[in-house]
């Protein structure tokens, strides 16, 4: 910067320098003392809403103090919300008590105690507190999608947080399993009649009926090999020109989705119109009497169905967790983010670039696959819209806003843009229309606003709300 | 090592006089082009010229948006996924500005039509050329030293940010303007018709195309614009103010697509929120087709793509059609880049690797 003026980039970098640079009292202090100011005028408009920001400030401050008056503070906090939001109370209680843990039984019951109360989820819903501005807890089925999307993102997590390779057409793996179920277990081939472990149908329906627990699987194989096809010749290219292929290959396949419904006299996606009704994934009869009733024949049938869909969605999730966690560590995992912090340097100590790529591509598509088998299943469908553009910028976004290469961070980006997507923007909208008698209709500037977070998250902090320290450090060593 | 100073002289490989197994599938695809091309000469030949020359207006309107996507590659490496958003925006405010300022109507006398016409161009090219400029300011130069994905993700977002933008100020339907280009015949030979609009399309093309290659090969700005892509480094300690530089570059990049939105927008008479990403894809095809970097490698892979898009859309002989013209664009796309990354003109780069 040869002596010319500064720009507006270099002005915020010197101001955050100097942020960094003041006392932690002084900046707890300013951030506290912000969001009051923020919560005040807000509390005019919706008290609660004014309330709730006080109330994080509140949290915010607590976490700084020293660990006695901490402790009293949180106790206090605690007994004051247990009359009006009983469920406040206690989820401060369960949350206080796993900060105070010693750090290594923290690592795991941080973990332990999300899954739990993720577990129970159904059945304390109707129990909990509104949200300011947000509204209700999100319903089962918004969960049942928000764990699928979580499950998506820790797959692309896979090919863009440890690979490095920016794919921009990850929702064609999703779609490419979602109409693998759609293919197995539909009246979509009904030239054929195939009944493998299907259930919640009749025995004379013609067409294929693979079991679920079979087909997702299947998917999750048949998408990594899909992955491996559209790898092979394309992998070789170097990061931009890559995610333009990504990019071609997601806009060819609803393409051929959309007018599959008649090639050359084959009938093989039913067009525009997609492929329904799919079957839904169950138990059987003979389970359902061994276990006294516990586990349903059929989803779609089941009062509980709803909570079973969720429940598998975890299950799933967590297996996709686990897998992650273990190529991460893996020599395969450590090739990967050698490819992505020094392609050259890595070749050079004999990691084979385009086996490694490759295995990063396949292990991305099938967790795509796997979510996409899972979500027709539940949604009982599969159209061409399923490979919109827009699905695969959303789930980019949430690995970029969680921290890419960081499951943590990526799991609570995906958590919290899912649940924007299924149902906080359309409250945030009704929100602010009740409050300033306007009538804006938020939902449709979706991929806008996920447009600006991915860009203010790139600017101001490229690491994502939870970093991996690792990716932290290369991003940083630029500036 | 006496083993070595022999192995200098004596060549590894055998020189390539035959082509390899991918040039040899490449030229069958290309025999198989000309002769899907030939035989639906030989049937329809008054269709086969007639949708020619609609071609080449095609490719003269995805030249002025793939030239944006090479200057700006060309000079920061970076592909500016904006840009059809960019396109879209000057066919936006064209079209409101026909509509609502100039307020025309189909039927102009042509001392209103054509000064409304030039200003149109004008306004576009400016509005486009400064929003373009700004986007880089804000979304690209903060992220000239981050890892070279991260401008391409801002990018990725900027574009979604404009279609909103758009969307929030003329609604999610088509905004329709009257034709006001004449449509009358320039000539109609045989079953061969031309008309004045898609000439007109050239007429206001080419001179761009020829004002650009000047400015980047006769003036001084155009020479530090060559130098700043070359190296951007060498090119600062030679006086070059780098960051200018690439603001006009921009600049230039944003003005062309929002000529080519107005020109769109008079020609096909409807523009969308939406519209520029899938045209600014193909536009990115044609660039690369063309290869990247280099202007008439663009301006000749434009009227490439333009030409097989119109062929597939309106021959009748064994054409796929409309439905599948994405496709085969981004089939095309995946295949140079894969085969031939350096495009049709593009010298040797490391691209591929």
């Amino acid at each position: 910067m040869s002596g010319a003026a500064l720009s507006p980039s270099d002005r915020l970098r010197a101001a955050g320098a100097a942020w960094r640079r003041l006392p932690a009292l002084r900046r707890l202090k300013l951030i506290v003392g912000l969001l009051a100011a923020i919560a005040i005028p807000l509390g005019f408009v919706d008290t609660s809403l004014g309330i709730g920001i006080a109330a994080v400030a509140a949290l915010y401050g607590l976490s700084k103090l020293p660990q006695r008056p901490k402790l009293v503070a949180q106790v206090a906090l605690i007994v004051a919300f247990a009359y009006p939001e009983p469920s406040l109370s206690a989820i401060l209680a369960v949350f206080f008590g796993v900060a105070h843990l010693p750090a290594h039984l923290r690592r795991f019951a941080l973990p332990g105690v999300a899954l739990a109360a993720a577990i129970a989820y159904p059945f304390f819903l109707d129990k909990l507190f509104t949200i300011p501005l947000l509204g209700e807890f999100p319903s089962v089925n918004t969960g049942v999608a928000m764990v699928v999307f979580i499950m998506m993102a820790v797959g692309l997590n896979v090919v863009v947080g440890y690979a490095g390779l920016l794919d921009l057409g990850y929702v064609a793996f999703y779609a490419f399993g979602a109409y693998t179920t759609a293919w197995l277990a539909s009246l979509q081939f009904s030239q054929v009649k195939l009944h493998i472990g299907s259930v919640g149908i009749t025995h004379s329906m013609p067409g294929l009926h693979l079991s679920i627990w079979l087909i997702i699987p299947i998917a999750g194989v048949i998408t990594a090999l899909a992955g491996v096809l559209i790898g092979l010749p394309t992998l070789r290219l170097r990061g931009d020109y890559l995610a333009i292929v990504t990019l071609g290959f997601g806009e060819i396949l609803p393409q051929v989705a959309r007018n599959g419904a008649d090639l050359s006299g084959f009938n093989l996606t039913n067009g525009p119109n997609g492929i329904t009704p799919i079957d839904a994934p169950g138990f059987g009869h003979t389970l359902h009497r061994i276990t006294g009733g516990v586990l349903p024949v059929d989803f779609l049938s089941d009062p509980s169905g709803q909570n079973m869909y969720f429940w598998t969605a975890l299950g799933l999730l967590v297996v996709t967790i686990f897998a992650c966690f273990r190529l991460r560590d893996s020599r395969l995992g450590r090739a990967w983010v050698a490819i992505r912090e020094d392609e050259i340097a890595a070749a050079a100590m004999g990691i084979p670039l385009m086996r490694t790529k490759t295995w990063a591509y396949a292990s991305g598509a099938f967790f795509g696959g796997v979510s996409g088998a899972f979500y027709a299943s539940f949604k009982s469908a599969a159209f061409p819209g399923d490979f919109y553009f827009n699905i695969s910028i959303f789930i980019l976004s949430m690995v970029i806003l969680g921290g890419m290469g960081n499951i943590w961070g990526v799991i609570v980006g995906a958590a919290l843009l899912s649940y924007l997507d299924r149902e906080g923007l359309a409250n945030i909208g009704a929100w602010i229309n009740l409050h300033f008698h306007t009538s804006i209709d938020v939902p449709p500037y979706e991929s806008g606003i996920f447009g600006l977070i991915i860009i203010l998250v790139m600017l101001f902090r490229p690491e994502g709300l939870i970093p991996s320290r690792r990716r932290r450090a290369e991003l940083h060593e630029g500036s | 090592m006496s083993t070595d100073a022999r192995s200098e002289t004596v060549p590894r490989r055998l020189p390539r006089n035959l082509p390899g197994p991918t040039g040899i599938v490449g030229s069958l695809l290309v025999l198989l082009v000309v002769g899907w091309l030939l035989t639906n000469l030989a049937k329809t030949p008054g269709d086969f010229f007639q949708i020619l020359l609609f071609g080449l207006s095609l490719g003269a309107v995805y030249a002025l948006v793939a030239l944006g996507y090479t200057l700006v590659y060309g000079i920061l490496e970076l592909i500016n996924f904006a840009h059809g958003d960019v396109f879209m925006f000057g066919g936006t405010v064209s079209a409101v500005f026909i509509l609502e300022v100039f307020q025309l109507g189909s039927h102009e006398r042509w001392y209103v039509l054509w000064p409304s016409v030039a200003a149109c161009v004008v306004i576009a090219m400016a509005v486009c050329g400064v929003l373009n400029a700004l986007i880089e300011m804000v979304a690209y130069r903060p992220l000239r030293n981050a890892p070279r994905l991260a401008p391409l993700i801002t990018a990725v977002g900027m574009s979604f940010i404009l279609q909103d933008v758009v969307l929030g100020w003329r609604g999610p339907n088509y905004i329709t303007v009257p034709s006001v280009l004449p449509r009358s015949d320039v000539f109609n030979v045989g079953s061969v018709e031309y008309r004045w609009d898609e000439l007109i399309v050239l007429l206001v093309t080419v001179p761009l195309l020829l004002a650009l290659v000047y400015l980047v090969q006769r003036t001084k700005q155009g020479k530090a614009m060559r130098a700043t892509a070359q190296d951007r480094e060498a090119a600062a300690m030679m006086g070059i103010n780098v960051n200018r530089t690439i603001s006009f570059t921009f600049l230039v990049a944003g003005a062309l697509a929002g000529a080519g939105g107005l020109i769109y927008v008079l020609w096909q008479t409807q523009v969308r929120f939406d519209s520029g990403f899938r045209l600014g894809l193909i536009s990115f095809t044609a660039a690369v087709l063309g290869g990247i970097g280099n202007l008439p490698g663009a301006v000749l892979g434009a009227t490439v793509i333009g030409l097989i898009q119109a062929f597939n859309e309106g021959l009748s002989w064994s054409a796929p059609g409309g439905d599948w013209t994405q496709s085969i664009v981004f089939s095309i796309l995946i295949l140079i880049l894969v085969f031939r990354p350096e495009g049709l003109l593009g010298e040797k780069t490391p691209e591929g690797q």
